[in-house]
């Protein structure tokens, strides 16, 4: 099978289907570890066992902005090659990645408050992340309001592409400007400043995340083809009840 | 020593996040797959009341 194969809604539902068990098997299993190994980490000397939240906000941050590049991906498949399944993929990835937006933006607060002293600070790390959720949150609704599905995909993928310059400004934010939120501690020019206890979970959990927003997109996107397939049929019902 | 009393004096806050993030998570896996069993059963039920795709009236004529 070849990876164009792959585009045709037919042969995308067979594969989701073989493939879907195999993700969610491999996410449990790599989730399990993460957290052992998240819960078995010493603390800092800084930050104490308030480390253990950084397990789970910086696999979200990351997942947060990865998102938002996959439906720029997608927004290209939509505007350059008009294909549907492009636009099942940004359609289907929205939700996820509000999801894991919101979830860096509490878990960040819930840091903040006993290393910062402060739940909150409009610094433009933390500015520009509340900016991308609220995008998130401008797709979702430009998805609902917009009836046919091949318009709203147009429009989501212009509105894609134009929110994409966010994604640049979030990761640099640290560097730009004199922000409360740490530097780039992972990748970084350099490599990592973390030591080997707090980086092996934390990439174990980053990658687990990265698997389960795998399985739930792929079986999000299947929903969808499976809504569109609803839809087109309840149309012919509908000419067919009118005729 | 129990693991929450080792956690420190910001237990509660360590606790929050992860179940925050459990439940957030649970609820993306409970929303996929409840949305899969709705469209899966409407696509029975208008397949059983003789409405069904092209492709399939095409692969039907052809077997």
């Amino acid at each position: 099978m070849s990876f164009i194969d792959l585009a045709n809604p037919t042969r995308f539902l067979a594969l989701t289907a073989r493939v879907l068990p195999w993700l969610a098997a491999t996410t449990t299993i790599l989730l399990a570890i993460g957290l052992y190994q998240s819960a078995m980490a010493p603390d800092d000397y800084q930050q104490g066992a308030t480390v253990k939240i950084m397990f789970i906000h910086v696999p979200n941050a990351w997942l947060s902005m990865f998102v938002w590049g996959v439906m720029s991906v997608a927004a290209l498949g939509t505007l350059v090659w008009r294909h549907p399944l492009a636009d099942v993929a940004a359609k289907a990835a929205a939700p996820l990645g509000a999801a894991f937006t919101f979830l860096a933006l509490v878990t960040v607060s819930l840091w903040g408050r006993p290393m910062w002293g402060t739940y909150w600070e409009w610094d433009a790390r933390l500015t520009s992340v509340l900016i991308l959720f609220l995008m998130y949150l401008g797709i979702m609704a430009l998805w609902r309001a917009v009836e046919d599905p091949s318009r709203a995909a147009r429009a989501a993928a212009i509105l894609t592409l134009v929110g994409a310059i966010n994604i640049p400004i979030i990761k640099f934010s640290v560097d730009w400007w004199n922000t409360l939120h740490q530097g780039a501690s992972v990748i970084r020019a350099g490599g990592p400043t973390m030591d080997r206890a707090f980086l092996i979970p934390l990439l174990i959990m980053a990658v687990a995340f990265s698997l389960l927003f795998l399985t739930l997109h792929l079986a999000a996107m299947r929903n969808e083809v499976l809504r569109r397939r609803v839809r087109s049929l309840q149309m012919t019902q509908a000419s067919r009840q009118a005729a | 020593m129990s693991f929450f009393t080792s956690l420190g004096p910001y237990a509660s806050f360590i606790v929050t996040s992860y179940l925050l993030v459990g439940f957030v998570v649970a609820a993306l896996i409970v929303w996929v797959a409840l949305d899969f069993r709705r469209q899966k059963q409407t696509l029975r039920d208008l397949e059983a009341s003789g409405i069904t795709r092209r492709s399939a009236q095409n692969s039907g004529k052809s077997s």
